[in-house]
């Protein structure tokens, strides 16, 4: 057991504004809390000062991996923990391809980026050192997709690496820029990238080849093969056939597919830009993360003439999701498969978080219509459905060529402030919505979640229960506690960390024997009290940021439109997060650590 | 041809006083077989064969892995599976300076780690770089055609063939 725990325990920390690097064992923080994300917040709080502006050398950017990495089946995510440059307060995302188990392989559970570089470089990390390197022919590249090509072919150690980097919309700070791992799974919301861009880090290239001796053979060999089964079977089908893109068909069934920034829930195109048409249409291969058997990566190919030439042609591959497919088809009301992809190409190239980019340019659409603003500001005319002037518009948003496009930069919160229209300007605290307008409990959950994001409590699967039982929202109090019992447990998850879609498949049960197989010693009470722990933790750090949840803009566009559970009442929402607030409060008021009080 | 042969696994050595052998479905008595790549497009890049190699030894990771997955220039374009071809003249067990390596009756080569100096003349040697090198033992990795691999490939990538 401490052999096991020690193995993950070294942490791994960099300066960029003094190029060092050294390594620490934290097996205080790896043997109470875990891994993932559960050490990452001890870790913020150890790092990050209270009031550090985020797109400073004071943040700290904090990835972490736990116990089942590497070593189990669709432990496939690293966590990142940073300062939000969209709200200002913690934040976390998370991304799967190789980072994880290579992380892992190289020997680290954390990796602790502090500082900033005064000029653009990218880092190679390995099992034994960090190099710094210069990536002044790096910055400013077109595509992200280009940088990582460069990168595989620069560096050694093929199929044992990670490649992480930015975009240009990192290194020129939109607010909600991302991070691109193996060019097609990222850390995608709350603006890693533009952190990542702050401190002149274009990439961070990491290799691991390590191999760890089991503490018993036999016993994880049992564990590991009823996971693999349970993983390959029906838990995870829906993700491996049609990939996420299977939700679009039902949820603009149940009218829930949010439509022209959130006015409808059903859209009449839906069937073009549904997960079977994307799959008989354009899917050319599907890829998966390490560990992973399910493959959800689904990878469509464009096939495209060039205008000045006939006949000749090139092939573009684009990933797409659910999340991709509401935000930057449904969204922005356009019913053209390829048109969207096309669009979906864009926001990939320029390293953009695409719920974000889609729901600012939604805004953006509606603002123009209603006459808020004129194509003076926006350059391109906006207009639902004309995927071309999107495509554009993204690339305005990244070069900012005026002051709204440097407003749109900023969020839609903020673009709203300036130009109006904040009624149906979508976001919670900064952060623009996933695509559900199930019912009154996701919107809840969006809104007393730690990251304001559909991942803190999948609160859809509850509306949509609620839906198809026919059954009715619980009272605020009830409905609050559930979403905390649901954000709760998935701490534990993102401690050990799994990728969310084995959340059906990784019981308590299964994961207290899995954790006893590698010779942990915590049975299924302490697992509860330790989700409680972190997720009190992390919600009490964001407080102490400044957060005040009871000062949370519900948009007005949510309680207008109807979900398949009836019209959303403010009044319920705010019930929700009063009894949220108190919680939080309660626990500050009966515990305030030290290391809170900076 | 069918070669009757009764064949017990490899014991490998982990260190000084442990030993482990593998139990994989390809051992005891039946028909040679070796390890093949039905279809590299198959491939979804998730490595569970490579981790199912390391793991012969138990271990979990990709030092002691026999197999090497990695993309063909970017996952769009797919995945490379090296995995041993059990040559029937292999070119490693040629390039063996100290007859460590020595001929497997089926195809590929058997590895005697006392024997081995640990020279890497074997990787080098192998034009498909199907001899991995484990960095912690300094010493080649060699496919043994167990097919322990081949019971955690979901996709269907990996398969034992009999050898004709």
């Amino acid at each position: 057991m401490v052999d096991w725990i020690k193995s993950l325990s070294r942490v791994l920390y960099v300066d960029l504004t003094r190029k060092l690097f050294w390594v620490e064992e934290r097996e205080d923080l790896f043997s109470k809390w875990l891994g993932g994300i559960g050490v990452a917040v001890q870790l913020y709080k150890e790092e990050v000062s209270r009031h550090a502006d985020p797109l400073s050398p004071e943040n700290t950017i904090i990835f972490s991996i736990g116990p089942f990495t590497g070593v189990f089946p669709m432990a496939s995510k690293v966590v990142a923990v940073f300062k939000s440059p969209l709200n200002g307060f913690i934040a976390e995302s998370h991304a799967g391809g190789r980072a994880a188990a290579v992380m892992r392989f190289a020997g680290y559970g954390s990796i602790v980026i502090k500082g900033a570089s005064d000029r653009p470089i990218y880092l190679v990390i390995d099992e034994e050192k960090v190099r710094f390197r210069d990536a002044g022919a790096l910055w400013g590249m077109r595509s992200s997709e280009t940088v990582g090509k460069v990168l595989r072919e620069a560096l050694p150690a093929a199929g044992y690496r990670t490649i992480m980097r930015i975009g240009r919309a990192g290194e020129r700070l939109v607010r909600y820029a991302n991070v691109t791992v193996e060019t097609y799974r990222h850390f995608g919301r709350m603006g890693l990238g533009a952190v990542f861009g702050s401190k002149k880090l274009k990439a961070l290239v990491v290799i691991g080849r390590k191999g760890f001796k089991l503490p018993d053979v036999r016993t994880y060999r049992e564990v590991y093969k009823e996971i693999y089964e349970l993983t390959k079977g029906v838990a995870t089908k829906k993700y491996h056939d049609l990939g996420t893109a299977a939700n679009v068909s039902p949820l603009n069934a149940i009218r829930a597919l949010p439509t022209r920034n959130f006015s409808s829930g059903s859209f009449e195109g839906a069937k073009n830009i549904s997960g079977e048409n994307l799959a008989e249409k354009h899917l050319s291969r599907r890829v998966a993360c390490l560990a992973c058997p399910v493959a959800c990566i689904h990878l469509a190919a464009i096939r495209e003439e060039y205008e000045d030439e006939k006949y000749f042609y090139k092939t573009e591959n684009v990933p797409y999701d659910y999340e991709l497919i509401y935000s930057l088809g449904s969204n922005l009301g356009i019913d053209d498969s390829y048109g969207l992809l096309k669009v979906i190409k864009s926001v990939e190239d320029a390293g953009l978080d695409a719920i974000s980019t889609g729901v600012v340019l939604a805004w953006a659409t509606e603002a123009l219509e209603r006459g808020l603003i004129s194509p003076k500001e926006t350059i391109v005319v906006l207009k639902w459905g004309d995927w071309r002037s999107y495509v554009k518009a993204v690339d305005y948003i990244v070069k900012q060529p005026n002051e709204f496009y440097r407003s749109l930069a900023l969020g839609v919160e903020h673009a709203a402030s300036k130009y109006g229209g904040l009624d149906f300007a979508l976001d919670y605290n900064k952060v623009e919505p996933a695509g559900y307008h199930t019912g009154p409990l996701f919107h809840a959950s969006l809104a007393i979640g730690a990251r304001h994001s559909h991942l803190d409590a999948g609160a859809y699967s509850m509306d949509e229960k609620l839906v198809s039982s026919g059954g009715t929202p619980p009272p605020p109090e009830e409905a609050a506690r559930l979403i905390i019992e649901e954000e709760s447990w998935r701490q534990v998850l993102n401690s050990l960390v799994l990728c969310l879609f084995a959340r059906g498949v990784y019981s308590k049960q299964l994961v207290e024997k899995a954790l006893k197989a590698l010779g942990y010693t915590i049975d299924s009470a302490k697992l509860t009290e330790l989700a409680q722990a972190i997720y009190l933790e992390k919600h009490a750090i964001k407080f102490l940021e400044g957060f005040d949840p009871e000062k949370t803009r519900i948009p007005k566009r949510i309680t207008e439109t109807p979900t398949p559970l009836g019209h959303i009442t403010e009044n319920y929402l705010k019930a929700i997060i009063a009894y949220y607030a108190k919680l939080i409060k309660e626990y500050i008021s009966r515990s305030t650590p030290p290391e809170f009080s900076q | 041809m069918k070669i009757e042969t009764v064949r017990k696994a490899p014991l490998y050595k982990i260190s000084n006083t442990r030993y482990f052998r593998i139990s994989a479905p390809n051992y005891g008595v039946g028909y040679l077989k070796r390890l093949v790549v039905v279809d590299a497009n198959r491939c979804v890049g998730c490595n569970l064969c490579v981790y199912a190699c390391t793991n012969r030894f138990g271990f979990v990771g990709v030092s002691k892995s026999a197999i090497a997955v990695r993309s063909a220039g970017g996952v769009e374009r797919g995945f490379t599976v090296v995995v041993c071809r059990a040559c029937e003249d292999p070119p490693c067990a040629r390039a063996c300076p100290v007859e460590a390596l020595t001929l497997r009756s089926g195809g590929g080569v058997t590895l005697n780690p006392n024997k081995c100096i640990g020279c890497g003349f074997c990787a080098s040697a192998c034009d498909i770089g199907a001899v991995m090198w484990d960095q912690e033992s300094m010493k080649p990795v060699i496919c043994t055609h167990c097919g322990f691999c081949v019971s955690f490939c979901p996709h269907g990538v990996l398969a034992l063939e009999e050898v004709a």
